[in-house]
């Protein structure tokens, strides 16, 4: 047991192995969405699932999302457990209804007596010229929803270990996986995408966030690549003796209060780092958790660095403008330590 | 010789007598506290009201065929299907009047009505309870049962994205669902001939390949019989199929809707030729039932319908902080806490 958990996998192998686990765990699992079954997933999400589980279990669907969504909404009603995957999550636009007004509310509309133990699994974010419909995380707009939970792991070893726990929850989860995070070929290869993942099957709690690097001057919030980039500005940081502690959400609702709080009564100044817009966002929610129930902790006002209020923009130099980084992470601490 | 079995007819007639009385009652009860001037948010009813009476041949028609274990989806106007499909009615009453003993603890109203041990849900986003039913469907399918699952729909939802995203993908995937449209004219007050390019919609199953039907004046023995075929193709595995249905409206689209669209003889008509009275006559004159049976139907059923009313009256509201619980389940057993695995960390 003890060599398997040296196996490095990548993003989207984590994810489909904790899907097959699953769908061999319990016959009642079962995926779709476009393009899931022969091609495995555009970002590779359910690769090797159709082989092992059959055209009835891994179904490509039309490009009808509102259909299979509710689909799957009608389906876990009668006590199955589908993974509908959303391809983009920029594509909510055309199936929002079905996420919100009924995945999101029966649960609650029945008074409890329907159950949705349902996955929506959908791909996040840019930094590769995708522009504007392909490129968002709209972490902020399920989060704002009440109904559901709302996941982004940051490494293969949460993807998988969240994914089992949301095939197994009985609320509907979103899960958001991250592009750049599932180690794919055919885009920029970075190191967080590939991670050791234990073979046999574990779970990770949805509602817990993670102190990924301790530290005492200031605490760097984030989720997915931002985790990464706060972690990378705060190796800079310690080359200079100031020391950064790393929070990875992991889970965007519920938030996890307590340990946001914790760290900020550690460290006394808060930088929250955000790949999604900045008004109304994850950043202002933690900005407000933290500003509502240990204000006078803080020795420095928040700090929130998210997109500037703008679409993605295509070309690689105006998105890299408007994308927080470890650069903009690294100068935004170096202020605030010497406030 | 009766070509539908006098058992079927009469609960057909008890069950749209009840339905009736349902609504008809409703009317009165959703009026108190409205007077002289209407608030919506007044009385022990509040909130909008869509009610159903003279579209009872729907609702009965099909769900005539159908068992406990077959899935009906129906839309805002959902009354006189969860009657039909068995639905609980005191908690069904409970749930329109707001009290904790209703369906969904007051949480959902009249609108949003949830009965899992009946199989039943409905929705106020018009179309959208098409997708839940061909997805009911598919779980049949996917564990070899041979329940079907019907969606009702108004005629203003066939022409709603969901309503076409669905039937594609329940015919490309040959599922035993059926969607009724039950065509009562207007959608609020846009006329069918204003809003939908082909007259009737059975026409557009050709688009995906599949039957489509159309039942003329309401008729609930027609819709019985167009109804049988529809559930026993889905039974036997041969796909989906539509049902519309030319119904009538008496009432408003909701209680207070000052009906400006339509003339005031419309409604008088269509009380001419309603389709309780034509099914009391069409009983009689077979022999299917006896006068002192289909009065002991009628007082039987407003019987059932009174209980659930003062079931309702009865009940207590629910607490105010009760408005917390219910988002979530609670957290599932099997997930356990995180394994504290070494190398955790990439």
């Amino acid at each position: 047991m003890n060599t398997a958990t040296k196996r490095m996998l990548t993003g989207s192998k984590a994810l489909s192995e904790a899907i097959a686990q699953e769908m061999e765990r319990d016959p009642r699992v079962f995926v779709m969405g476009e393009d899931v079954a022969g091609y495995g997933g555009i970002f590779g999400a359910t690769e090797g699932l159709l082989n092992k589980f059959g055209p009835e279990r891994v179904r490509d669907t039309p490009i009808s999302e509102t259909a299979f969504i509710g689909t799957a909404i009608g389906a876990a009603a009668e006590g199955l457990r589908p993974i509908a995957e959303l391809m983009f999550v920029d594509f909510h636009g055309v199936c929002m209804d079905q996420i919100y007004n009924h995945m999101a509310k029966i649960h609650y509309m029945s008074g409890g007596n329907v159950k949705l133990p349902m996955v929506l699994m959908t791909a996040v974010g840019g930094g590769y010229d995708d522009a504007a419909q392909h490129s968002q995380t709209l972490y902020a707009s399920f989060g704002h929803l009440p109904g559901m939970k709302v996941v982004a792991p940051s490494t293969p070893y949460d993807l998988k270990g969240m994914m089992t726990s949301a095939i197994r929850e009985d609320n509907p989860v979103v899960f958001m996986f991250h592009k750049a995070l599932q180690g794919l070929a055919w885009m920029d290869q970075i190191d967080e995408s590939i991670g050791i993942v234990p073979e046999e099957s574990y779970t990770v709690p949805l509602d817990k966030a993670k102190v990924v690097r301790e530290g005492t001057d200031v605490t760097i919030v984030g989720v997915q690549m931002m985790t990464h980039a706060a972690t990378r500005a705060a190796d800079r940081l310690q080359a200079e003796g100031i020391s950064a502690e790393v929070i990875d959400l992991r889970s965007i609702a519920p938030l996890d209060k307590d340990t946001i709080l914790e760290s900020v009564r550690k460290t006394h100044r808060l930088i929250v780092v955000d790949e999604d817009y900045l008004s109304y966002g994850m950043t202002a929610e933690v900005a407000a958790v933290v500003a509502e129930e240990a204000l006078y902790e803080l020795e420095a006002p928040i700090k929130r660095l998210a997109i500037p209020n703008v679409p993605i923009p295509y070309s690689s130099v105006l998105e890299k403008f408007v994308l927080p980084n470890a650069d903009i992470i690294y100068d935004e601490v170096k202020r605030i330590i010497s406030l | 010789m009766l070509s539908i079995e006098a058992s079927q007819l009469k609960w057909m007639y008890e069950t749209m007598v009840k339905i009736r009385y349902y609504e008809e009652t409703m009317v009165q009860v959703y009026a108190e506290g409205k007077n002289p001037v209407f608030n919506i948010g007044a009385g022990p009813v509040p909130g909008e009201m869509h009610l159903a009476a003279g579209q009872e041949p729907a609702a009965v028609g099909i769900c005539a065929h159908l068992t406990n274990d077959d899935t009906v989806t129906a839309p805002h106007r959902p009354h006189h299907h969860a009657i039909a499909k068995g639905v609980d009615l005191m908690k069904m009453t409970a749930e329109i009047f707001g009290k904790e003993t209703g369906l969904g603890k007051g949480k959902g109203g009249h609108m949003h009505l949830f009965d899992p041990v009946a199989k039943f849900s409905c929705g106020g986003i018009v179309a959208a309870g098409v997708p839940h039913a061909v997805g009911a469907a598919l779980a049949a399918k996917m564990q070899g049962k041979d329940y079907v699952a019907v969606a009702f729909i108004g005629e203003g939802a066939a022409n709603a994205g969901a309503f076409h995203e669905s039937l594609n993908l329940a015919a490309v995937w040959k599922l035993p669902v059926i969607v009724v449209i039950e065509d009562n004219a207007y959608g609020i007050s846009v006329p069918k001939s204003a809003s939908t390019a082909v007259p009737s919609n059975d026409v557009r199953g050709a688009a995906y390949g599949i039957p489509g039907a159309y039942v003329k004046d309401n008729d609930p023995l027609e819709m019985y019989r167009v109804s049988e075929e529809a559930v026993a193709r889905a039974r036997r595995g041969d796909g989906p199929s539509i049902i519309e249905i030319e119904t009538y409206r008496y009432l408003g689209h909701f209680q207070g809707d000052p009906e400006v669209y339509r003339k005031k003889t419309e409604v008088p008509e269509l009380h001419q030729r309603d389709p309780i009275v034509r099914l009391k006559n069409y009983m009689l004159a077979e022999g299917a039932a006896t006068d002192s049976e289909i009065s002991q139907m009628e007082e039987h059923a407003k019987a059932e319908v009174d209980a659930a009313y003062q079931f309702a009256r009865d009940s207590a509201y629910p607490s105010p902080e009760a408005a917390l619980d219910d988002v979530f389940e609670p957290v599932h057993t099997g997930v356990t806490a995180e394994v504290a695995a070494t190398g955790q960390d990439s």
